[in-house]
């Protein structure tokens, strides 16, 4: 499996897609290095708006370019995607259900030596709260590239979670991305994680550990948090013993608590018993690499293993 | 452009309809914003009956966009939206109730004429500047108007804005102060204070110019002024009066958002008769 970078993925789509549609703008906040959207403004510098450090205009002014007819993507790190500007998401874009397309770049721990004011750790549970807001959290390269594309596409507002480092590919380039639907990544018989964005990796090999111990472990990308695919969770959870859900978010209001709010609702069958892995409601650190924080936060296959047991005990 | 005395008056009976449609909407003991809407109403008759294109279809893609963003003003544009046709006087009277389509702050959804979803303060200038970015884009000539409080100055977003604009060069964008002094609990002296608001916005790379917002030819000629400025945006600071025309609210935070009663009421009554005889 090869490394491959989701932000690289974030801007060479958005380049791709403004080469195909005119009505594609972008915006940017100081970032655009980093967030890689200036691969598009390299090359339609009329349509993209670097507006500086102030994330709020952004936001409110990308809503004002959508009630002109153009796809605004706006750009910066997850925090400041999400969090800063979270009323103007609201309030601008969500409740007139614009054509607002957020990248909340760098997001969870993977920036990780800039720490906790860089770290996003409730990106996910903030915007999932969001009445028409649909929130996407890739699990690689590929599937990032699938996601912006769907994105464009989609009328509405969308945000989607970005790692910063170059994660392993886990999915197929040619497999195609189905908006709003969950993907068995690997099949198993005893425990079914839910995993999303790096976690799906992470998660898969702790489902290698633990076939060797003869545990068979479901693996289940979601790559779609919201709208969440619930009939496919509760499909996914029945004849299992337990269920495991695995981000890079905090344990609160993120895809943990999507699944049980999924599972709870079913009938007996897909009632099991199910343990959220995640960030403990706490706020990250800084350090030298992005390994040692995810084992500083428990997120290692190694951890979800661990968790894995646990639940089956 | 020079205007006639008879284009004043015509502008003056306009307000003066226009005030007498807002008091339609917040009848004795229903809440509503009477001081923010009556300010600001010269100027929405300025921009609706003169300045701006405006069409019979709310949505003709021709059209000037007006942005409240002071938002819980928008009862002065409800009030114009009576006379375009936009709306009717049925549903002024059904506002802020479940089966109307006049909300309680402006929502595109709910109401033809509403160009956004303003209203949590400090965002429509943002909002507007993105419309003026994307109309300009399109090699559109329609322009955009954004109507913003004194008091909303405050927020810190009207100023990121304000150097955004003006670093886009966003000629095709007017923002207009209702500078009525007074916000919802008290002056915005006393509140905030956030004089020189000329200076403020010159600094910031606009074209600025106070006026008196209740002079209806200074209001046309600042109009005409910011449409010849080219290459910046325009700021007009229009000095106004909170509750103007209603002269028992009349500079007064108590009628930023209240009831009137049936006493007050009958006064209002007699107020737009007077400015309807006047005009």
């Amino acid at each position: 499996m090869s490394n491959m970078n989701m932000r690289k993925a974030y801007g060479e789509t958005l380049l791709e897609l403004g080469r195909e549609n005119s009505k594609i703008v972008a915006l940017e906040a100081d970032l655009g290095k980093s967030t890689m959207s200036n691969m598009f403004g390299g090359a339609f510098p009329e349509r993209y708006f670097q507006m500086g450090i102030a994330e709020a205009d952004m936001i409110s002014t990308a809503a004002g370019l959508a009630l002109t007819g153009h796809i605004a993507f706006a750009s910066t790190f997850a925090v400041f995607a999400s969090g800063r500007p979270y009323d103007q998401i609201r309030s601008s874009v969500a409740i007139p259900r614009l054509n607002v397309k957020i990248c909340g770049s760098s997001a969870g721990l993977s920036d990780f030596g800039d720490g906790k004011t860089h770290q996003s750790v409730d990106d996910i549970a903030i915007m999932r709260v969001l009445p028409n807001m649909k929130v996407f959290s890739p699990a690689d390269y590929f599937e990032t590239k699938k996601i912006v594309k769907a994105m464009a596409a989609i009328d509405g507002p969308c945000y989607i979670r970005v790692n910063r480092n170059d994660v392993p590919v886990v999915t197929a380039e040619d497999a195609p991305f189905e908006f709003g639907k969950l993907r068995r990544m690997r099949d198993g018989r005893d425990v079914v994680i839910f995993a999303t964005g790096y976690m799906v990796y992470q998660s898969l090999e702790a489902a290698k550990l633990l076939e060797a111990e003869g545990i068979s472990v479901k693996v289940v990308n979601v790559a779609t948090i919201k709208p969440f695919d619930s009939e496919g969770a509760r499909a996914e959870a029945k004849g299992m013993k337990a269920a495991v859900t695995v981000e890079e978010a905090s344990v609160i209001g993120g895809l943990g608590s999507a699944v049980c709010e999924a599972l709870c609702a079913g009938d007996a069958d897909s009632r099991i018993r199910t343990l959220i892995m995640g960030i403990q409601d706490c706020f990250g650190t800084s350090a030298q690499k992005y390994d040692e924080l995810l084992v500083e936060y428990h997120l290692t296959p190694a951890d979800i293993a661990a968790k894995v047991r646990e639940a089956i005990q | 452009m020079s205007y006639t005395e008879k284009d004043i008056r015509d502008l003056k009976r306009i307000a003066a309809t226009l005030r007498g449609n807002l008091i339609e909407m917040i009848p004795p003991g229903k809440v509503g914003h009477l001081g923010g809407s009556s300010s600001i109403m010269d100027i929405t008759a300025a921009l609706y009956f003169k300045h701006m294109k405006v069409f019979d279809d709310p949505k003709n893609p021709l059209r000037d966009r007006c942005v409240f963003s002071k938002g819980h003003a928008v009862l002065a544009q409800y009030a114009a939206f009576v006379e375009l046709g936009y709306v009717s006087h049925e549903d002024l009277h059904k506002v802020k109730t479940l089966d109307g389509t006049l909300q309680g702050h402006p929502d595109m959804d709910h109401t033809p004429g509403i160009e956004a979803v303003t209203g949590s303060l400090g965002q429509g200038l943002s909002v507007a500047l993105g419309m003026a970015l994307g109309l300009r884009l399109d090699g559109s000539a329609s322009r955009v108007f954004a109507i913003l409080g004194d008091g909303e100055l405050a927020e810190g977003q009207i100023w990121e804005a304000a150097m955004a604009a003006a670093a886009f060069n966003a000629d095709n964008l007017v923002a207009i102060i209702d500078q009525n002094g007074v916000q919802a609990t008290d002056t915005v002296e006393k509140v905030l204070p956030n004089p020189r608001q000329v200076e403020k916005w010159t600094a910031f790379g606009w074209n600025a110019i106070e006026i008196d917002g209740h002079d209806m030819a200074q209001i046309l000629e600042a109009l005409d002024a910011a449409k010849a400025c080219k290459g910046k945006p325009t700021a007009i600071i229009a000095n106004t009066v909170k509750g103007k025309g209603f002269t028992f609210a009349e500079g007064k935070a108590a009628y930023h958002n209240a009831a009137m009663n049936a006493e007050e009421y009958a006064q209002a009554q007699a107020c737009v008769e007077k400015m309807k005889e006047e005009a």
